[in-house]
C-alpha cells in the first residue's frame, strides 16, 4: 500500500520550518528521526495529567502511570516479536544497552577468551569493548570490511573458535547504510558457543526485526532514532541471559530485599532499572511505536526504497561524485563525495540553501581510514521524505559543487 | 595596519555583499589566494584538528612581527583561515594578544567559530595566541 507521504509530513510540526529562509528539507535522519505530534503529545499528557513515580505507589496516580509504562514495555515486545515482556529492559539508549552487556561480561570473561566486533562500528561502541578486554584480558578480533562496504563473511568465519564468547555486530551500519547479514552472523556464533549482541539502532526506523526468529541473545536499540524521544531505548535479552547477568547499577527498583549483610536483587526487567527511570520517555516510546505500525514497516520500507533508488540514480548524475557503501542490500542512507571536494564545504553550503545532511567520519573513522577519506557527506532518509526534496538535495550539491570549484 | 584597521577594512569589503553566496563566493576566492603553507611545514606538529577540517598553522618571528602561514584541506574552512592571517599576521605579539575576534561576528561568520563547530578554527586562534606568547617571552629575554 502506498503511503500518503503529504499526509504524514502534517504530523511533524518541524517539517513545516524554514531554514536559513527555505523550507527545512531534513535528511539527517540517521543522527535522529524527527517527532511527529502523537509522540509529542504523550510526553505532555504524561506531565499535565499522571505524572507520578512508578512500581511503588499504591495512589491512583502511580498505578495509572505504572499502567503505561507498562503498557509501553509490552508494545515494544509484541513489536520485535520478543517472548516474554521481562526480557524488554528499559535503558537510556543504544549506548547504555551496549555497556550494560559489556559490564556484565567482565564476570563471565578471562585470558585468552575473545570479542569480535565489526570495521562497520560507530566507534564510540568499540570503546566499551577495549574496556572489558582491558579489565578481563580477553583480546578483540575485527571483522574486516570490503570495498563495497560489506562485512568479509569468510574472515569473520575464519575468526570463531571456542575462544570466542561474544559477537558485536550493527544489524545496518551507520555511515554507510549496508544491512549485514546477522542471521548467519548469529547462527555461526552459536554453532561455537558464542552469545551475540546486535546494534539496531540505525536499523529499527526502516525495518522491523523478529527478535525470537533472528535467535539473538541481544539486541539493543534507540527510541530517537524511531520517532521516538531521546535518552531512552531498549535492550532486549534472553531471559536466561539476563538472569545469569549481574545487575549493571545498583540502585531503587533493582533491588527485593535489601540489608547491610546481604541484598537480593529484584526479578527481571528491574534487576536491569536502576532507579526511577524516564517515565514520560518510555511511553512516548510505546507511542512512536504504534505510530510507525500504524503507517506500517511494508509501507515504509517500499517509499524508502522508491526514494533510495531516486536519489542514487539524480546523485550518480553530478560529475565526479562517488557513492561508498554500494553493497546490494541498503538503507536509505546514500553516503558521497565529490572529486577534489571536502565534505565540510559541501555540508556547509547545502546548510545554507535549508537542507540538513551530516558531514564527517559519521563516529566511524576506521571505515573513513579503509577509504582513505576525511569524511563524507551522508544523507539518510525517512518515510517522511519526499521526492521534491531528494531534488532540492541534488540542485544543492549541484550548487555546491559549481561555488567550490 | 593595526589589526584594528585590517579588520573595519574586512568589515567594508564583506558588507558589499547581497546575499550569502556572494560572501561565500568570496570566501572561497580568499581559500584559494591564501599563499600556502610549505608542504614541508604541513607535518603532525603544525595540525590542529578539528574533527570536520583539519588547520594547518605556522609561524615565525622576524623583526619583532609574527608571520602566520596556514592551510586548510576545507575549502570555506580555508577561507576564514585566510582571513585570519590577514588579520594577525605581521603583527606585534602583544597587539596579537590584546585583539579580539569579534569582527568574525559582524561579518556575518560567527557559526564557523563556534566550539561546537569541529573546524579547528576556534583552536588555530587559540594556538595563534599561544604563539603569541611565546615569541613575547623570546623577545623579552
Ligand atoms: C549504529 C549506531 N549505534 C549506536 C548509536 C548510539 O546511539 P545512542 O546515542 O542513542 O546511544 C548510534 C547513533 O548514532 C548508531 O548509529
Amino acid at each position: 500500500m502506498a503511503l500518503d507521504v503529504q499526509k504524514i509530513r502534517a504530523d511533524f510540526p518541524i517539517l513545516q520550518r524554514q531554514v536559513n529562509g527555505h523550507p527545512l528539507v531534513y535528511l539527517d535522519n540517521a543522527a535522529t528521526s524527527q517527532k511527529p505530534q502523537v509522540v509529542i503529545d504523550a510526553i505532555v499528557d504524561y506531565y499535565s495529567n499522571y505524572n507520578a513515580n512508578i512500581h511503588r505507589g499504591v495512589h491512583s496516580l502511580s498505578q495509572e502511570a505504572t499502567d503505561v509504562y507498562e503498557a509501553a514495555r509490552n508494545k515494544i515486545q509484541q513489536h520485535f516479536g520478543i517472548q516474554h515482556a521481562h526480557e524488554v529492559i528499559f535503558t537510556a539508549g543504544t549506548t547504555h544497552g551496549i555497556n550494560l552487556i559489556a559490564s556484565g561480561f567482565s564476570s563471565f570473561l578471562k585470558k585468552g577468551n575473545e570479542i569480535i566486533v565489526s570495521a562497520l562500528e560507530h566507534h564510540s561502541n568499540i570503546v566499551p569493548w577495549q574496556m572489558l578486554c582491558e579489565r578481563t584480558g580477553a583480546t578483540l578480533q575485527v571483522i574486516p570490511m570490503k570495498e563495497d562496504g560489506t562485512l568479509d563473511l569468510s574472515a569473520y568465519i575464519s575468526l570463531l573458535s571456542e575462544k570466542t564468547k561474544l559477537v558485536f555486530v550493527n544489524h545496518i551500519s551507520n555511515a554507510l547504510g549496508t544491512i549485514n547479514p546477522i542471521e548467519t552472523i548469529i547462527q555461526k556464533a552459536h554453532e561455537v558457543g558464542a552469545a551475540v549482541l546486535i546494534d539496531g539502532a540505525q536499523a529499527c526506523s526502516h525495518i522491523k526485526p523478529d527478535l525470537a526468529a533472528l535467535d539473538v541473545d541481544f539486541y539493543v536499540t534507540s527510541a530517537h532514532k524511531m520517532c521516538g524521544p531521546t535518552g531512552v531505548g531498549m535492550l532486549y535479552g534472553k531471559e536466561v541471559w539476563l538472569k545469569k547477568l549481574p545487575p549493571y547499577q545498583g540502585g531503587g527498583e533493582m533491588i527485593k530485599e535489601v540489608s547491610f549483610e546481604k541484598t537480593t536483587y529484584a526479578d527481571l526487567p528491574h534487576k536491569f532499572e536502576a532507579g526511577t527511570p524516564n517515565i514520560s520517555g518510555g511511553i512516548a516510546f510505546g507511542a512512536a511505536i504504534d505510530y510507525l505500525n500504524n503507517i506500517g514497516f511494508d509501507a515504509i520500507e517500499a517509499h524508502e526504497k522508491g526514494l533510495l533508488e531516486y536519489a542514487t540514480e539524480q546523485l550518480l548524475q553530478i560529475e565526479g561524485l562517488r557513492i561508498y557503501g554500494t553493497g546490494v542490500k541498503k538503507t536509505s542512507v546514500i553516503s558521497f563525495n565529490i572529486e577534489g571536494i571536502h565534505p565540510y564545504d559541501i555540508g556547509t553550503i547545502v546548510d545554507k540553501l535549508g537542507i540538513a545532511v551530516r558531514t564527517g567520519h559519521h563516529c566511524a573513522q576506521p571505515i573513513m581510514d579503509f577509504y582513505k577519506i576525511p569524511g563524507t557527506v551522508r544523507a539518510s532518509f525517512a518515510f517522511y521524505n519526499t521526492k521534491e526534496e531528494v531534488d532540492r538535495l541534488v540542485a544543492a550539491v549541484s550548487k555546491a559543487k559549481q561555488m567550490l570549484t | 595596519m593595526t589589526i584594528k584597521t585590517i579588520q573595519e577594512e574586512l568589515i567594508d569589503e564583506f558588507a558589499m555583499f547581497e546575499d550569502w553566496m556572494q560572501k561565500y563566493e568570496y570566501m572561497i576566492e580568499l581559500g584559494k589566494s591564501l599563499p600556502l603553507i610549505e608542504p614541508s611545514l604541513k607535518t603532525e606538529d603544525k595540525l590542529i584538528k578539528g574533527c570536520q577540517s583539519k588547520v594547518w598553522l605556522h609561524s615565525e618571528l622576524k623583526d619583532g612581527k609574527v608571520r602566520f602561514t596556514a592551510d586548510s584541506d576545507a575549502i570555506i574552512t580555508k577561507g576564514i583561515v585566510a582571513i585570519l592571517v590577514r588579520v594577525f599576521s605581521n603583527q606585534s605579539p602583544e597587539a596579537i594578544l590584546a585583539a579580539d575576534t569579534s569582527f568574525i561576528d559582524e561579518i556575518g561568520l560567527k557559526e564557523h567559530l563556534s566550539p561546537t563547530r569541529a573546524n579547528g578554527l576556534v583552536s588555530m586562534i587559540k594556538q595563534m595566541k599561544l604563539d603569541a606568547i611565546a615569541y613575547q617571552t623570546q623577545l623579552k629575554t
